[in-house]
């Protein structure tokens, strides 16, 4: 479309030679048509207050039903949230937080009580939120290979450059390559709830269906096919190096190991902002008379290891200045 | 100047013969006679025609130069080379697409142009053309033809390079040529042979031709030509002739009416005036283009400083290390190992590329196309079509399009622009006698006896039957006798098909017609001789000897005959002006006061004088012509020099009035223009009383308009200083007045070429007067119209040029049909040209050429007015939109970490101004009608509200602007505020930044619609075409490219995120919401203005609207009532 017209005008003034014989004679009588006459039939609104009045009462009154079913869904929306971080003295993950040792190979594990004054009636969807995180800074948000995510056995074993730094470790490629990957969130979230009678029943967290279905069946996908051996096909690369476990171990589940491990799809999605929430797991109604967390005294346990920087010389992730909160949340749509 | 003084020293010094720039030509390849000179082989180019630009080796480069040359072209180029050399936010891709795609199209189709340039040359140069060689004619293709060659030309056919007349068919050895592919004359012209060869009649005897033509070297004027030609015969002195423009028949005219001609090549390919002539004039550029220069500029410095800021606050936040590499987020040894300051140049240009889409590119390209496809609705305006003609408006620029609607003075010139050109012959005086012709009766011009009785009941005598003859004989009329002639018949005579007359002056022909009437008819030229058929029947013969031509410097033209019975005579007619001062006796008194009176009466008048020559004065008076005729060096100048020795010591014979009727609907034009507040200006060459009455006539000048004269006249009596200095008291005293009462005096303006030169020129006195220029100006302004008479053509251009120079720098649009005005028509903003009768030049050089007079108003009114609003939306529109696309990135800027990050997918970077957004602006600024045709037509005061620029001023710009950026806030922090709060599905899934650029840009694209929906008041099928389809098109582009992995893309992170997002309820929610808020202020802004200060534009839109109900409503009632009768009927 640019370049049809762009030059059209720069042939006008050029030479036309005419050949011998001459131009004939043209009658050039314009058509009568409507469309080069300029007279097409037209509807010609025009906004004045008195039709545009009426046409915001119109819009006002279609949005008051809107605006009052908004309303009622978000206050029967409940929302709970505990702060993990550990960055304050009173907080029971103070010490985890503060004796990480970055070699150590042990789980530090604290645990915070909390109160439910409500019960929670239909699914309850857990969050984690983490803040000034910039998972949208522009390095970040290209360190990745989407085509070895997709299992494409040449970019397993040649990642795309985009992941540096973080592509190669001891000359092995990395599978997941890249920073987003390589900092993926996995503190072990456990609710248990402290029944009055004085049990603790550990509530079932469903870790499927938090990430979008395209996600999971299509733009990731195992190296190899769904039934391959992941262990063998993942020889040869190398874990990321703040990582753990191999990305073939996240999951006992073969479902939901690999790439297509919906933890790590979840945070693939990188965030948009630099305070951000992602889905952590779905405590599943059970039955239509209890409800999924009755009201009472409930015990989070965190499993406080992820994360682990190998690099010493970084800087230190939790420190006081830049503090990425770890921030856990109840959500509940009704 | 310096260098042809130069030029002239050097001539000097070699001698006359030796012209630096001037050609031998030999004719027949001859060598000249030994001794007769030396014989120089000059080389000239063959006679291949190349239209064509390119070669097939140097298409690529050549091609590319030229279009990198174009701004928008080199803009992209220089961000692409960036984004290959740097590691920026944008992938290449995002601007070399485009660029690639429009420079192939480009080229591609300016290659296949140029391929059927190639082919047309080719087929022109190989076209037969028959030479005469030894004797015979040889046939042999155009393009070998070589300068020297005799060329054999037949009827209709096409001359094949430029050509001297040598012989022709006909025993005049003249021919008739017709230049309609030249320069749009279809008249026939009639070309004459040098008159020693015009007996040759065969080849062989122009192959014994041994001549050479001298001549200047080829120049693009299509009128002059001077040359001469030096004829050997043996042993004796070579005989030269003089050669002008009437030998020379350039290339692309066309041969008529004559068998054949014999002519030799003298200008050959690309030296003929044809191809000299189509080089492109220099380009004008119109207000808008300017004011988006400028707006351009402001964009660039915004581009730039947020660059800088965001370069800024990146090392500013980035301060401490755990921010600027967090453990999360490492560079690689490369980056890290960079130096600081090339860390944040490489930034600062990363930032350039990211926010560079600012720079509307693509406006460029539309508004370019905006302007040749708007162009096309002026030529196929039937309304601008004159049958009679057979033409309609013709475009020849498309850039000034809107200029048309900025105009605030107009000048226009009086005959054949405000007249009709198709003079009438009134009446004659001789000696204080009036004659009168006797009048049309019943459509038919009664026979010539009724006539006669007239004149001799009325006393008269040899000078009466001189006045006649010199009125038959002093003239450049051809007789043509044909019935039909392509073209234009002018002078027919109803009912006589034998003869008519034909000139490229009516008033001659007007002359020659109203003789014939008074009982002498003039019959033809035959031989040099011509005919007259005087009132007794007798014919009577007289010698043509020399024809001195009319130029419009003198005013006059002679010719010099000798009667039968042996007498010299030279007859001379031309204005008042020019005559009187050289009449030496004959009743002059009388004359004048019936010239005067005749003038007042708004008729053309001529003054007819004589001389006769005495054998010894003939000569003398033949060799200065010679001598100013063989000349090639300023022989305009000496042939001055020569005619004003001859025409001088004149005897007055009498006066002839013409009458030229106004134009139809001139006055109505005129006065629409003043009420569209333009100041009119009648320029012309007439004298000032005729121009005065044809003024009044004309509605320039109303009863009511109080004349101002600053004339010659007046100037003698008192001296310029004080008269300007009384007028512009007079001026200003009624405008102090006038300031309180409504309706004022206004003023007109009367001054003539010779006041106007003394007020222009730079004063000498000091600075005590202070410049009698601005005085003049002063007062020029507060007049409503000005009419300055006795102008040279070249005073219009300088009259233009001071009022285009004045302190406001108001537009200015100069009209005129003729030669005279082409000087005007060049120097004015926009130059239109009537095609008139006066040949086509005026309409050649123009930038518009109109039929008539009266299409001025739909022209400015109707088409300008359009064309500006047009222009002016679409302009102030894409730098909106582009604010609104960009302010939301650099928003993001601040929450990712300055890290460039790009809001949103390189698709859609790469495509909201290609496809997105660009078809909706592009046909709004084509069929856009903000007031119907009919409104603007009949109120013309409406152009008023768009004078000035007024859609494109700066608070208009400002307000656009923050306009945008109001939106791009709301986009932004509205999907902000959505993200940071709410859980968008229901099974509690998240979305990521993708997501949230692609929400941002959704509501972004339809914001940026609907802002032009409800900008649009004229919605044709084409608008609601182009509106919704391309909000279809976008949601369509969306799904597919979200809907499937491209295999040839190495990220995938627009899968599935369009339709992630319409699968979320409150992601609807918030695009209509954000798409409301967003497209409020500028509702409420719209209505409030409305009610508050309605613009003249928007009463007459309600106005129309209501008169559009109220015929709804009518015919509502009208049917509802024809229903009620019907049923009662059926009841009865």
């Amino acid at each position: 479309m640019m370049a049809s017209s762009y030059s059209a005008k720069d042939e006008d003034g050029h030479i036309t030679v005419s050949g011998p014989g001459g131009a004939a004679l043209r009658n050039k009588k314009p058509e009568n048509t409507a469309f080069k006459q300029q007279r097409l039939p037209a509807w010609q609104p025009i906004l004045t207050a008195g039709t545009v009045l009426p046409a915001f009462f119109i819009i006002g009154l279609i949005f008051i039903p809107i605006g009052i079913g908004l309303y009622v869904t978000s206050n029967n929306i409940k929302e709970f949230e505990i702060d993990y971080t550990g960055d304050d003295v009173s907080s029971p993950c103070y010490n985890c937080a503060e004796n990480f040792s970055w070699n150590s190979t042990k789980f530090c594990t604290c645990t915070i009580p909390f109160q439910l004054d409500q019960p929670y009636e239909s699914n309850v969807f857990m969050y984690y939120g983490l803040s000034n995180f910039y998972q949208n800074h522009r390095r970040y948000v290209k360190s990745r290979d989407d085509s070895q995510l997709n299992g494409n056995m040449e970019s397993l074993k040649y990642p795309s450059k985009e992941c540096e730094p973080y592509a190669h470790s001891d000359n092995k490629p990395i599978a997941p390559c890249g920073a987003i990957a390589n900092s993926m969130f996995n503190d072990t979230l456990e609710l248990v709830y402290n029944d009055p009678n004085g049990t603790n029943v550990s509530i079932s967290l469903v870790s499927t269906g938090i990430a979008w279905w395209t996600d999971k069946h299509v733009k990731f996908r195992n190296p190899g096919g769904s039934n391959a051996n992941l262990s063998a096909v993942f020889q040869g690369t190398a874990k990321p190096v703040n990582w753990r476990r191999p990305v073939y171990e996240l999951d006992a589940d073969p479902e939901n190991n690999g790439f297509i491990n919906e933890d790590f799809i979840v945070w693939m999605r990188t965030a948009a902002l630099p305070t951000f929430r992602k889905l952590y797991r779905i405590i599943q109604k059970k039955n239509n008379m209890a409800p999924t967390l009755p009201r009472g005294n409930y015990t989070l346990k965190v499993v406080y290891s992820i994360l682990k920087a190998t690099d010493l010389n970084s800087v230190i992730w939790m420190g006081k200045s830049a503090v990425s909160r770890i921030r856990f949340k109840f959500f509940q749509v009704r | 100047d310096g260098c042809s003084s130069l030029r002239l020293v050097l001539l000097e010094c070699v001698g006359e013969e030796n012209w630096v720039d001037s050609r031998t030509v030999y004719i027949g390849h001859k060598e000249p006679p030994p001794g007769a000179e030396a014989y120089i082989p000059q080389r000239y180019p063959d006679n291949r025609i190349v239209s064509s630009k390119y070669t097939f080796w140097n298409f690529i480069p050549k091609n590319l130069f030229e279009q990198f040359r174009r701004i928008a072209n080199f803009y992209f180029l220089v961000i692409f080379l960036v984004q290959l050399i740097i590691d920026t936010p944008t992938s290449p891709v995002t601007s070399g697409l485009p660029l690639f795609f429009v420079i192939t199209v480009t080229a591609i189709k300016q290659g296949y142009e140029d391929w059927l340039r190639h082919k047309a040359d080719c087929s022109i140069n190989e076209c037969p053309v028959d030479v005469v060689q030894q004797g015979k004619v040889v046939r042999t293709q155009s393009h070998k033809l070589r300068v020297g060659d005799i060329v054999v030309v037949r009827e209709d056919e096409t001359f094949p390079c430029d050509l001297i007349l040598l012989s022709s068919s006909r025993p005049d050895g003249t021919c008739y040529v017709t230049t309609t592919s030249l320069d749009g004359e279809s008249s026939h012209k009639t070309y004459y042979a040098i008159p020693d060869t015009m007996a040759f009649r065969t080849e062989q005897e122009v192959d014994s031709l041994h001549a050479t033509i001298e001549c200047e070297q080829p120049q693009p004027d299509l009128y002059k030509f001077v040359g001469r030609i030096n004829i050997y015969k043996d042993k004796e002195e070579p005989v030269a002739r003089p050669l002008g423009a009437e030998n020379l028949l350039l290339r692309g005219a066309t041969l008529k009416n004559t068998q054949h001609i014999y002519a030799v090549a003298v200008y050959t390919g690309m030296e003929t005036k044809m191809a000299l002539n189509y080089q492109s004039k220099s380009q004008k550029r119109s207000a808008v283009e300017k004011s988006m220069n400028a707006f351009l500029i402001v964009y660039l410095c915004i581009l730039i400083s947020k660059a800088v800021i965001n370069t800024v606050l990146k090392y500013a936040w980035q301060w401490s290390p755990d921010r600027d590499e967090p453990w999360y987020n490492h560079r690689t040894e490369n980056e890290r190992q960079r130096h600081v300051v090339i860390r944040a140049f490489t930034d600062f240009l990363a930032f350039m590329v990211l926010f560079n889409y600012i720079i509307p590119v693509s406006m460029y390209v539309t508004v370019e196309m905006q302007k040749f496809l708007g162009s096309y609705f002026i030529s196929w305006d039937e309304e601008m079509f004159d049958e009679e003609l057979g033409e309609g408006a013709q475009v020849n620029t498309s850039d000034l399009n809107e200029e048309l609607g900025q105009v605030e003075y107009v000048f226009t010139d009086k005959t054949g622009t405000l007249t009709e050109n198709n003079m009438e012959f009134i009446e004659c005086c001789v000696d204080g006698n009036v004659y009168i012709p006797h009048a049309i009766c019943n459509g038919q011009i009664l026979s010539a006896a009724s006539s006669i009785d007239m004149i001799d009941a009325s006393p008269g005598g040899y000078r009466r039957d001189l006045f006649f003859r010199a009125l038959c004989l002093c003239h450049t009329v051809q007789v043509k006798e044909e019935e039909t002639v392509d073209g234009i018949k002018r002078g027919i005579h109803q009912g006589r098909p034998t003869s008519f007359y034909i000139s490229s002056s009516p008033d001659e022909v007007a002359l020659v017609e109203g003789m014939k009437r008074l009982g002498y008819t003039y019959l033809r030229l035959k031989d040099n001789y011509m005919e007259i058929l005087n009132k007794d029947d007798e014919i009577e013969r007289f010698e043509l000897l020399h024809v001195l031509n009319f130029d419009s410097v003198r005013r006059r033209m002679s010719v010099i005959v000798k009667s039968s019975s042996g007498d010299y005579l030279l007859f001379c007619k031309g204005a008042d002006s020019s005559i009187f001062p050289r009449v030496v006796s004959g009743k002059v008194e009388q004359v004048k006061a019936r010239v005067e009176q005749n003038a007042v009466e708004g008729l053309r008048t001529l003054c007819v004088a004589y001389r006769r020559l005495s054998e010894s004065e003939y000569e003398e008076a033949c060799h200065h012509l010679m001598e100013a005729k063989l000349a090639l060096q300023d022989r305009e100048q000496r042939l001055a020099q020569a005619y004003d020795i001859i025409e001088r010591n004149f005897v007055l014979l009498g006066a002839t009035a013409v009458e030229d009727r106004l134009q139809e609907k001139a006055a109505d034009t005129i006065e629409s223009l003043h009420k569209a507040g333009m100041k009119v200006w009648v320029l012309t060459g007439d004298k000032m009383e005729t121009a005065a009455a044809t003024c009044y006539a004309s509605k320039l000048f109303r009863r009511s308009t109080q004349i101002l004269e600053l004339t010659k006249k007046r100037t003698e009596e008192q001296n310029l200083h004080d008269v300007l200095f009384e007028l512009n008291r007079t001026v200003l005293r009624q405008r102090s007045i006038s300031g309180l009462s409504v309706d004022c005096l206004d003023f007109g303006l009367i001054i003539d070429g010779a006041t106007l030169s003394a007020v222009l020129k730079p004063n000498q006195e000091g600075a005590g007067h202070g410049n009698y220029r601005e005085i003049f100006l002063e007062i020029c302004r507060n007049c409503s119209a000005v009419l300055c008479c006795r102008m040279a053509p070249l005073q219009k251009a300088q009259i233009v040029k001071l009022i285009k120079a004045s302190k406001e720098h108001p537009i200015t649009l100069a009209i005129g049909d003729g030669a005279n005005d082409v000087s005007m028509i060049l120097e004015a903003h926009v130059g239109i040209g009537i095609m008139g009768k006066e040949g086509r030049q005026a309409a050649r050089n123009s930038d518009y050429a109109i039929p008539k007079f009266k299409h001025l108003k739909k022209m400015l009114l109707v088409h300008g007015h359009y064309y500006y609003i047009r222009i002016a939306e679409l302009v102030q529109y894409f730098f909106y939109k582009n604010v609104c696309f960009i302010f939301p990135q650099f928003l993001y800027q601040f929450f990712c970490g300055f890290s460039q990050q790009p809001l949103y997918d390189t698709a859609y970077l790469t495509l909201y101004n290609i496809s997105f957004t660009s078809l909706p602006i592009l046909l709004y600024s084509l069929v856009e009608q903000h007031v119907s045709m009919e409104t603007l037509r009949r109120e013309p005061s409406l152009y008023r509200d768009i004078a000035k620029n007024s859609l494109l001023r700066w608070p208009v710009f400002l307000y656009w602007t923050c306009l945008g950026v109001f939106d791009a806030v709301v986009f932004f922090f509205g999907a902000y505020f959505l993200f940071d709060n709410t859980t968008f599905t229901s099974n509690g899934q998240m979305f990521g930044n993708w997501t949230f650029g692609t929400l941002i840009f959704t509501v972004l694209v339809f914001t940026v619609t609907l802002k032009l929906a409800l900008d649009t008041h004229h919605w044709t099928w084409i608008n609601h075409f182009v509106i919704w389809g391309s909000l279809l098109f976008y949601v369509i582009f969306s799904l597919l490219w979200g809907g499937i992995i491209w295999p040839f893309l190495n990220y995938q992170r627009m899968y599935y995120v369009f339709m992630q997002m319409l699968s979320s309820g409150p992601a609807w929610l918030s695009i209509i919401l954000l798409i409301t808020v967003s497209l409020l202020p500028d509702v409420i802004k719209k209505v409030l203005c409305r009610a508050m200060c309605p613009t003249a534009t928007e009463r007459a839109q309600v106005r129309c609207w209501h008169q559009l109900h109220l015929r709804l409503e009518v015919q509502i009632v009208l049917f509802l009532k024809l229903g009620c009768s019907c049923f009662s009927f059926s009841d009865f």
